[in-house]
């Protein structure tokens, strides 16, 4: 899932201070599961703002919703009906669904209420960690199903490097070295050999190196 | 031979090896270079210039490796890949050897969390074996990494490091071996404290005939006092410094601390002589590079030999 935690209140309240008016919309996809954007946070998040309004002597108006999806132009219109009674929009949802309100609304401001992080997995109840970095050319299949560039500091494909200490991460005592958790997991698969099979210089193109990205599936393309 | 390295020339005539290290000033002082690079000078075959080491701004390692050059030092460029990619490597590549330089380190480094830019992003377009890779295909083919044809290709003798305290430990052998394969020509070890773990080390490098591929220094520092050795083994990632060390500089009055680090280094350096695989020694005295000469001299590797 993409993960995302809410920004600072200080924050929030400087985006709408100038506004009567707001839309706070949440997101019930990956921002809901990793309880930063859903309808509780939400709810939570309006409450917040409207008190603190209130500690400041003025009046905040919120419309709270919370949509399928804000990735989705389709679950977007949803908000049409509601765009003309506020002043802004403050989206809970990962920045995808920033963008595709202000796609969609050219006249009305939109904030965003979450600081969007990672594409990772829950490791337990309340910790997420990262896991892919959307390279676009997935190197997995060479790694024993743990990803190097998401999850070595150096993004080493070749590691580890000198800084591995008793598995962990020289940079920080509780990150895992990702290497280290390679090496693991080939010695399981009985596939050491693989380690010594150098991975080539990566070709950063299919990554964030050849700009932004698109894919258009001619098969449902309308 | 792979290129006109002094250091290559030494190391293929079969005598011991010794490098040294001089980290650039933070500011645009060249004396201070030139006055570290005086005091190695007649006793290293050639001599590191580190790259932005511990993550901290100094001048750049190619712009100290010249004033070395023009003093008639063999100087090793080190390069590190957390600062930049592939096109800026490849460039600076061309103008070290078109100053001259021959030698060079490939080198990940270390991450920006340890030094005075902690906000600054890590490039890593590549690894330190993919840059040894590079750096070889520049030599042997003539070719860019891109593919294209390098007029005048850079002849460089082609350096990396291996740390055999790093964990696991059981995959260290195996390392040396991919970086063997990329194309390393010599490698320099991070400095060894633990020379039983070093043995183990070399033993399962010699057990795969790895050293006969690949010349191997072993990595040397003077420790100046007990603090030193303690900050070495707690705060220094990847580096193993046994107790016993820690107790016998500690042992001794503060003010003979430094002479007991100093012959501590020789005493390793005399049974490292012995180990198989060992083909020179790489001496790092960080910011004490005074003590370079002694040590050398000390440890019978003068005079060094003219090649």
């Amino acid at each position: 899932m993409i993960t995302a935690e809410r920004k600072p209140m200080e924050e929030l309240t400087e985006y709408v201070k100038n506004h009567d008016r707001i839309l706070l919309v949440g997101c019930n996809e990956c921002v809901t599961v990793c309880a930063a954007g859903g309808r509780k946070e939400v709810a939570l998040l309006a409450s917040a703002l409207q008190m603190d309004a209130m500690q400041k002597g003025k009046t905040l108006d919120i419309t709270e919703i919370t949509l399928e999806r804000q990735c989705d132009p389709e679950y977007i219109e949803e908000l049409t009906p509601h765009i003309d009674q506020v002043d802004a929009v403050m989206s809970m949802a990962c920045g995808c669904g920033v963008q595709e309100i202000a796609r969609r609304f050219k006249n009305t401001p939109v904030f965003p209420a979450v600081n969007t992080k990672f594409m990772g997995a829950s490791e337990r109840q309340g910790v997420w960690a990262e896991r892919c970095q959307g390279c676009g050319s997935c190197l997995l299949g060479l790694t024993g199903g743990i990803c190097p560039i998401a999850r070595c500091a150096k993004r080493l494909l070749n590691g580890p490097c000198g800084g591995s200490s008793n598995g962990k991460c020289e940079i920080n005592p509780d990150l895992d070295c990702a290497w280290q958790l390679i090496w693991d997991r080939l010695k399981a698969l009985g596939m050491e050999k693989q380690y010594e099979e150098i991975i080539p210089a990566k070709n950063w193109v299919s990554g964030r190196g050849g700009g932004p990205r698109k894919i258009i599936r001619e098969d449902l393309a309308e | 031979m792979k290129s006109e390295s002094v250091l290559e020339k030494v190391l293929v005539s079969g005598q011991l090896a010794v490098t040294s290290e001089c980290g650039p000033p933070r500011g645009a002082v060249p004396e201070i270079i030139k006055e570290k690079a005086e005091l190695l000078k007649d006793y290293a075959d050639a001599v590191n210039v580190t790259d932005n080491q511990t993550a901290m701004v100094r001048m750049s390692s190619f712009a100290a490796c010249v004033f070395l050059k023009q003093m008639g030092l063999n100087p090793i460029l080190q390069m590190v890949t957390r600062d930049r990619n592939r096109l800026a490597m490849q460039s600076d590549i061309l103008g070290a050897y078109a100053h001259g330089i021959d030698t060079m380190l490939c080198l990940s480094g270390d991450h920006p969390h340890f030094g005075d830019h902690p906000e600054a992003i890590n490039v890593h377009d590549l690894d330190s074996i993919q840059l040894i890779q590079m750096v070889k295909t520049m030599r042997d083919e003539g070719k860019f990494q891109g593919g294209a044809d390098i007029l005048n290709p850079p002849k460089m003798f082609i350096g990396a490091a291996a740390n055999p305290f790093a964990d696991p430990f059981e995959l260290r052998v195996a390392r040396l071996s991919k970086k063997i394969n990329a194309g390393v020509d010599f490698i320099q070890t991070q400095c060894i404290y633990n020379i039983d773990k070093f043995e183990k080390w070399m033993k399962g490098v010699t057990d795969r005939g790895l050293h006969k591929k690949v010349y191997i220094l072993a990595g040397i520092t003077p420790m100046k006092s007990a603090g030193m050795a303690r900050y070495m083994k707690n705060k220094v990632p990847g580096m193993d410094v046994p107790d016993e060390i820690i107790k016998r500089i500690a042992d001794v009055p503060q003010k003979k601390q430094a002479d007991e680090g100093i012959k501590i280094c020789i005493e390793t350096i005399q049974r490292l002589k012995e180990v198989e695989g060992v083909s020179g020694f790489h001496i790092m005295a960080i910011e004490w590079e005074q003590k370079v000469p002694e040590i050398i001299e000390q440890a019978g590797l003068l005079p060094r030999p003219v090649v």
